[in-house]
């Protein structure tokens, strides 16, 4: 730590100026103080902790909502969870899958797409637009677009390949070892242009002089790339890393519309889907789907808290 | 979320994702099931006044889940002819079909309608059970007489009182075209073996023999033909008592079932996994394929009049001569006084109308996919179709609902159907079907 940051609790313990400085906020700085500081904390318990600390709870019990006829069952319902619900293992695995494609495939591809659009390409504006667009439309309406490129009589793929008569159908959506690269292909595609846009953002913000010291010293674009561009766009690939991580973790949207909303599709289970088939219906197991959601928060902090303890620590060596 | 009502409002396309319904999913993936004590607290709070409401109020107040234009307009209809004939004044409160159904309990819960659309049977008993709808003997004492015995069966709690007026329901069978049938001199199988030697017939004649599609939101269809093989196998008592929970799903019987069903799998449209039942019955249309089994939705496909006037249905064959086929799958909808309706005498008045012929008639004039229950309707109007289902049901013996709503709705499309999808990928894993299903029942099912 350095000395200055070491000062300031040295005064307050000291003596009264300090304290008379901190009684110069005059009655109304307080006020607004406590309300600029109050209403965000409130904000912030209400609507996150208050429902994450129940939600842990309420993973400990049984109770079909109605009434309040809540029953503590301890662990039953992880020990159900893990052992006896088929579409457990599957759900956690395509998390799994979906985070790993969306770091390999659609990530890299957008940052590719936002370099070459940084060059002075004719028409870029006009490849920016069209690459982004996905972006523009919502996840539900991706999944209406692609339903229909993958339906199995009368899709696009289907119908160009020939692959829509007896004896030779590809069950794109129906497949459950197919299922899945279907939908993430659909998601990369929207992915792809939303990393694309990040990207782009960050290299317009980058002095070009970097690159031509580079290729001055007779370095290819390659080397280029790797040796000066990405290590100075390090804090858009943090962004860019986190963005992937959230996506992949609360994808739900697309696999709703294209897979089903009621049950779980094999091939196609996810744990956001899974809390959703659980909590909202008509017979409702809030326990069974809180327990997913703690699993799910779980893998959210494993993610999470490493970024937030290397953003913090920087912070304070600043 | 099971599909409430058998896929008949799957019209509106995106009725599925309405923004609650969604909301709260994504409020359930954030960690925030929490919400939902919230709701219920506000809930408890104002309850107790139950049994008041004696005296009417003049105005009654109706939940409707006919959002789709039909039924909406239907409904309208309906109630304008009770207005019509009473002093009392309807108010409609149309919420959108499937976020009615997934937000029934809280629904109930806070500030309901007096009266409310819902569907018969166990999904009907599970909230009389929970003491969530008022009991209407008295509506029963005076509109009675018009219904069959199967009917007055379906309306009643498990505590024997009634609690459900029913005003339309269809019948599941199976679909086939006339001129199809005609053209290459098919004869409508009655027995399981005439059954599958007309499907192997077809398949030689290139034709494919069943329409057959469970894709996206419709895996509750493969339930259709899994009902009809239980309550041809081994009867409507037992199809019940396996549905309920209370027969184990690893009963020889269960393996029978599944072991009829594998034998129509070959002869099943291929790529079903991924397609709609819209789209299935396209194939029937196309004269693909020469056979589906669905409920009399199907018709709503059928846009052109001619091939309508074409379509024709029979009934599920007969396997165990026991049970021959005195059992029909005819989902039935209709109505509900709320426990804490606020003009409960003006809901009675309500209901003893939509018990009669005038209301049925009333709502069938508009929406003609369905048919009338009450006995005393008038059925002139009605197409072939109409004629012939109606005459189905009325000489059925016993009457079920449909997978998900003679069982726990949850236990079914948890459980029940990713399980059956699974096992119509792969046919053969017939055991590891049965016992995932029955391990998991007891998660549902707390006697």
């Amino acid at each position: 730590m350095t000395p200055t940051t070491l000062d300031v609790p040295a005064t307050r313990r000291g003596g009264r100026k300090p304290s008379r400085r901190v009684r110069r906020l005059s009655r109304r700085d307080k006020l607004v103080l406590a309300l600029m500081v109050g209403i965000p904390t409130l904000a912030h318990v209400v609507f996150v902790w208050v429902p994450t600390v129940a939600s842990l709870l309420l993973s400990f019990t049984s109770w079909n909502g109605i009434g309040v006829n809540i029953h503590w069952v301890g662990l039953k319902n992880y020990t159900s969870l893990f052992t006896n619900f088929p579409a457990f293992w599957p759900a956690l695995s395509h998390n799994f899958i979906w985070l790993g494609f969306f770091l390999v495939i659609p990530t890299p591809f957008g940052m590719f797409l936002a370099y070459q659009l940084n060059k002075q390409i004719r028409f870029t504006r006009f490849y920016q637009t069209a690459i982004f667009l996905p972006m523009v439309i919502s996840l539900a309406v991706v999944g209406f677009i692609w339903e229909i490129i993958y339906n199995p009589d009368t899709g696009l793929l289907n119908s160009l390949f020939g692959t829509n008569k007896p004896g030779s159908y590809i069950d794109w959506l129906g497949n459950p070892h197919l299922n899945l690269w279907a939908v993430l292909i659909a998601a990369s595609w929207r992915h792809a242009a939303y990393i694309m846009v990040l990207y782009l953002a960050g290299l317009k913000g980058m002095d070009p002089a970097l690159a031509e010291a580079a290729s001055i010293d007779g370095a290819n674009e390659w080397q280029t790339f790797i040796r000066v561009i990405f290590p100075a766009m390090k804090p858009i690939n943090i962004i860019i890393a986190v963005v992937t991580i959230i996506e992949s973790l609360r994808a739900f949207d697309l696999v709703y519309v294209m897979g089903g909303n009621n049950g779980a599709k094999p091939g196609l289970e996810l744990l956001s889907l899974l809390i959703t088939n659980s909590i909202v219906g008509e017979s409702p197991r809030i326990g069974f789907g809180s327990a997913i959601a703690v699993v799910l928060l779980v893998i959210s902090l494993v993610v999470i808290i490493p970024y937030l303890v290397q953003t913090f620590r920087k912070e304070r060596v600043r | 979320m099971p599909h409430p009502i058998a896929g008949r409002n799957i019209s509106g396309g995106i009725p599925a994702l309405s923004r609650r319904t969604m909301l709260r999913g994504l409020m359930g993936a954030a960690g925030l099931a929490a919400a939902a004590p919230v709701l219920a607290a506000c809930s408890s709070s104002g309850g107790g006044s139950g049994s008041s409401g004696g005296t009417d109020t003049g105005t009654v107040t109706f939940g409707s889940n006919g959002s789709d234009a039909q039924p909406k307009s239907a409904y309208a209809a309906t109630m304008a002819a009770f207005t019509k004939a009473n002093s009392d004044k309807v108010k409609i409160n149309t919420v959108d079909h499937d976020t009615f159904q997934n937000t029934i309990s809280t629904y109930l819960q806070g500030t309901p309608d007096d009266v409310f659309t819902w569907f018969a049977g166990y999904r009907m008993q599970f909230f009389a059970a929970q003491g969530l709808a008022h009991p209407i003997d008295d509506v029963w004492a005076k509109i009675g007489a018009n219904f069959s015995d199967a009917t007055k069966a379906l309306s009643k709690g498990n505590d024997g009182h009634y609690y459900f007026v029913p005003i339309y329901n269809y019948p599941w069978g199976v679909f086939y075209r006339k001129s199809v049938f005609q053209a290459k001199n098919y004869e409508v199988p009655t027995t399981w073996d005439d059954f599958m030697t007309l499907a192997g017939k077809m398949k030689s004649d290139g034709l494919v023999p069943f329409s057959w599609g469970y894709g996206q939101g419709d895996s509750w269809t493969p339930l259709g033909t899994f009902d009809y093989l239980n309550m041809r196998i081994n009867g409507y008592q037992f199809h019940m008592d396996l549905m309920h929970g209370k027969q184990s799903w690893t009963d020889k019987k269960v393996t029978d079932v599944f072991t009829h069903y594998s034998q129509l799998v070959p002869y099943f449209q291929e790529g079903a996994a991924g397609r709609k039942w819209q789209d299935a019955a396209q194939a029937l249309i196309s004269k693909q394929t020469g056979m589906f089994t669905l409920g009399l939705f199907v018709a709503q496909q059928f846009t052109n009049p001619a091939d309508l006037d074409d379509l024709d249905f029979f009934a599920y064959p007969s396997i165990n001569p026991t049970y021959g086929q005195e059992s029909v799958e005819a989902p039935t909808d209709g109505f509900m006084i709320s426990h804490k309706a606020k003009n409960v005498a003006g809901a009675t008045k309500l209901m003893e109308f939509l018990g009669s012929a005038a209301a049925e008639d009333a709502y069938l004039a508009i929406d003609n996919a369905n048919v009338a229950i009450n006995s005393q309707a008038d059925t002139s109007k009605y197409n072939t179709l109409q004629k012939k289902a109606v005459d189905f049901i009325s000489k059925a013996k016993n009457l079920s609902q449909f997978g998900d709503r003679d069982s726990d709705p949850g236990f079914v499309s948890n459980v029940v159907e990713p399980a059956i999808a699974k096992w119509l990928d792969n046919p053969s894993s017939t055991t590891s079907t049965q016992s995932t299903i029955e391990s998991q029942k007891s998660q549902y099912f707390q006697s």
